[in-house]
């Protein structure tokens, strides 16, 4: 294999990955080793392998992932700070035959738009919430979120989250699992090749839900946010295996879509 | 002709729906009309007041601080409207619970046993139609066909077996509608 | 009628597909009347309580980005907390109606009616530099009428449409003729007149994308630039008033919504005592009658403005009008509405006096 030629390498019988073409072809914009681009990714797969791709419709939220739209293929809408569950649900249900999700972090899901997500779940509008927690505010520069763990540094917490002063984190995934409108509830991660496979069974079991039509499915993804944390993207990974997921542990936590 | 009425008393007698059936009877009439209520906390238990208007030419303002007849139902309301009507114009008052009665001398002045009325015919809640049927005495300005087709614009369905008891109640306050002082 | 049942029945027949609320006084008849009406069971038009004004301006932000003709209604505090959406739905030029049914201010202030969010709706609100058609309501006839021509004017300019009514308005019970049904447009429709609108991404077309979102400042400029080009178009084309008494006056009054009403009382009441006065009522005050106004000064010897506020439209007036006649703000604040008398007085005591 040593002397393959790069026509070669292109010949179609010797393809061994090809991405979706509901990706665009624009370089993502995020930090090497950040969890976006992976959950980005196996979301616009699984439209793609379910075929729902022209019935879907996005939400972007404000964040890291505000652009979002620049990278998925299909129609999106961009919400104004942590209100992203409002617009699904309006689009939901004047559109109840398409697919709606939301894509947030964790400031934008958890913190700003707290209201709008316990409200869209309670409601049991019939949409899909992705949220994307990497315990920091990414794109501002890395302040403290509402998951940022106790102890944990960020550049409004330098000594690290003192709880007493500053509050506890937010385990809002559990939280929402509370409420009769939530159908499908679980927490993965995207750090490993098994991880991710996880995750994009959880993801395409939460866009097969909306064909129930009977509550939210909320996807959290654990990711890392190498920059914030001040780490290199291997280090963020092993950092966030031994701290966030202890604190939030991977599993499902509700399935109710019998 | 333009018709200018102030309806003023405690939320819960009937004021705005005495008005409402006024304002619809108008409006079956094929009259103009406006319906100005007071609202907001005085609906829950206070004072509650409304301005009805009817007219045969286009209403320029539905808020005015002038009437050509104030009914006037509690003492408070009493304080506050008596100097709105117009010299000349009629002021219509149950005597029930007022302690101050009108003192003004270029204004007609009628008074109603509305309450008493109600009572002994058992049927307080028309309380409203026997002060209406008193002020449609004194003025004429909807014919009785369309108070009826009133009544029925703007009670609820469910309700429409009560129309008989709003016509005897509108009838019996025309009998005993009394003039307290009139002008010459 | 009630104005605001007047509103909300109009909207049902303009074939709205969605409305998103939150309770508020004066104005929750408006949800009131729809719940009870089922529209769902009428015209299919869906009708959501939603958990607060925010969360129902960003329902609307949604269901417009479908192009779906969609509305909220709220009264003061409640519109400023959807100042917020407003700015983003200007900014992503999405077509919707917003019902303010104003009452006094500032903070919790007052239920009863004013008209001091004239500055908030007529000058932006929200941030950036953006406009909403704002349309101002008279009567109850015109509450029904402006949610049909609401509508029409959102979706032709891609623009939020404002009808900048008061408590008085929303309250008051009139005679209404309302227009007749008119079917929702279908998903074929929509695709066909909203080619922009998030229908889902079929393969003969690119990708919708619905954003205020420009973080290249070029391409932000042009977007301003874009946006200022919708707004003058909108000042040539759309800019509506009534002139009552007008021909032959000396005085004028400028006043909208109630103040129009009770301005039309006090017009009589002044022609009755010989003076010839007259009365311009701005029907949109964005794009506000500034030519009407500017015209009219050239033949007036004073004009009052009369607002149930400290004096907020008075400002576009003299705009208006320069230095060429006396402008005076005659006004009540506080959910006070003044009465025709009080306008006469101003007029003798502000202008012709003065």
């Amino acid at each position: 294999m040593a002397n393959i030629t790069k026509e070669e390498i292109r010949k179609p019988e010797n393809l061994v990955y090809k991405k979706t073409d509901l990706l665009t072809d624009k370089a993502l914009s995020y930090c090497p080793g950040c969890g976006h681009g992976t959950t980005h990714r196996i979301i616009m797969e699984v439209l793609e392998e379910m075929d729902i791709q022209d019935k879907t419709i996005g939400i972007a939220p404000v964040g890291c992932s505000v652009l979002a739209y620049d990278f998925m293929n299909i129609d999106m809408q961009q919400a104004a700070h942590g209100r992203a569950p409002a617009l699904a649900t309006a689009i939901k249900r004047l559109m109840p035959e398409k697919f709606v999700f939301t894509y947030q972090g964790d400031g934008d899901l958890a913190a700003i738009g707290t209201a709008e997500t316990i409200h869209a779940c309670n409601r049991g509008e019939n949409i899909v919430i992705i949220f994307i927690n990497n315990g920091i505010y990414g794109m501002t520069g890395g302040q403290m979120a509402p998951t940022t763990l106790p102890g944990m540094k960020s550049s409004t917490s330098p000594y690290g989250r003192d709880t007493h002063l500053m509050g506890n984190p937010l385990k809002m995934t559990e939280l929402v699992a509370q409420l009769p409108g939530t159908i499908y509830v679980t927490r993965q991660s995207v750090h490993t090749p098994s991880n991710v496979r996880k995750t994009k069974k959880a993801i395409r079991k939460a866009f097969e839900n909306q064909k129930l039509n009977k509550g939210v499915s909320f996807v959290e993804v654990v990711s890392n946010c190498n920059s914030g944390w001040k780490m290199t993207p291997v280090q963020s990974n092993k950092w966030m295996e031994e701290n966030m997921f202890p604190f939030y542990p991977l599993g499902d936590i509700k399935v109710n879509t019998d | 002709m333009t018709e200018e009425i102030i309806i003023a008393g405690f939320g819960g007698q009937g004021v705005l729906s005495m008005g409402k059936i006024l304002a619809y009877s108008g409006v079956m009439e094929n009259k103009e009309v406006s319906w100005m209520p007071s609202y907001g906390p005085e609906m829950r238990g206070g004072t509650a007041n409304v301005t009805v208007i009817i007219s045969d030419e286009r209403i320029s303002s539905p808020i005015i601080s002038s009437y050509d007849t104030a009914i006037i139902l509690n003492q408070q309301s009493m304080d506050k409207f008596e100097k709105s009507v117009k010299p000349g114009g009629i002021l219509i008052y149950d005597p029930n619970g007022i302690t101050r009665h009108p003192e003004r001398k270029d204004i007609n002045i009628y008074t109603i046993e509305a309450t008493d009325e109600a009572s002994k015919m058992g049927l307080t809640k028309v309380f409203n139609m026997i002060i209406l049927g008193g002020f449609l005495k004194l003025k004429p300005i909807v014919h009785a066909e369309y108070i009826r087709k009133g009544l029925e614009k703007s009670l609820p369905k469910r309700h429409h077996n009560m129309i008989p008891e709003n016509e005897k109640a509108i009838d019996r306050g025309k009998e005993i509608i009394e003039a307290r002082q009139l002008l010459n | 009628m009630k104005g605001n049942e007047a509103f909300a029945e109009a909207a049902i027949r303009a074939g709205a597909d969605g409305y998103f609320g939150y309770p508020i006084t004066p104005q929750s008849e408006v949800m009131e009347y729809l719940m009870a009406e089922k529209p769902h069971e009428r015209t299919g038009m869906v009708v959501l309580q939603a958990e607060s004004e925010v969360a129902a301006i960003n329902m609307v932000y949604g269901g417009a980005a479908c192009g779906k003709r969609v509305l909220t209604s709220s009264s003061s505090p409640g519109i400023s907390l959807k100042q917020e959406g407003i700015s983003y739905i200007a900014g992503a030029e999405l077509p919707c109606l917003i019902l303010n049914v104003v009452r006094g201010g500032p903070g919790l202030g007052t239920i009863q009616p004013s008209q001091s969010d004239y500055f908030q709706s007529t000058k932006g609100g929200g941030h950036g530099d953006y406009r909403m058609i704002v349309l101002a309501p008279s009567s109850v006839q015109e509450m029904a009428d402006f949610a049909g021509l609401g509508f029409e004017l959102a979706f032709k300019y891609r623009n939020p449409v404002m009808v900048l009514s008061d408590g008085a308005i929303g309250q008051m019970m009139e005679k209404v003729e309302l227009e007749e049904q008119r079917p929702r447009f279908t998903e074929e429709e929509i695709i066909k007149n909203t080619p922009w609108a998030t229908t889902g991404k079929t393969k003969n077309r690119e990708r919708n994308i619905i954003t205020s979102l420009n973080l290249d400042s070029a391409k932000q400029e042009q977007h301003n630039i874009d946006l200022q080009k919708k707004y003058k178009l909108i000042q040539e084309k759309e800019t509506r008033f009534e002139l009552i008494n007008c021909e032959d006056a000396e005085y004028l009054i400028v006043a909208y919504g109630t103040s129009a009403r009770l301005s039309q009382k006090a017009v009589d009441l002044l022609r009755n005592q010989g003076i010839k006065a007259g009365l311009l009522r701005p029907i949109t005050l964005f794009p506000f009658p500034t030519e009407a106004i500017s015209k009219l000064a050239d033949r007036v010897k004073g004009i009052l403005t009369v607002e149930m506020s400290a004096g907020q439209m008075v400002e576009d007036v003299k705009l208006a009008v320069g230095c060429r006649v006396k402008v005076e703000h005659f006004g009540r604040m506080g959910g006070i509405i003044p009465s025709p008398t009080e306008v006469v007085e101003a007029m003798h005591k502000k202008i012709i006096g003065g």
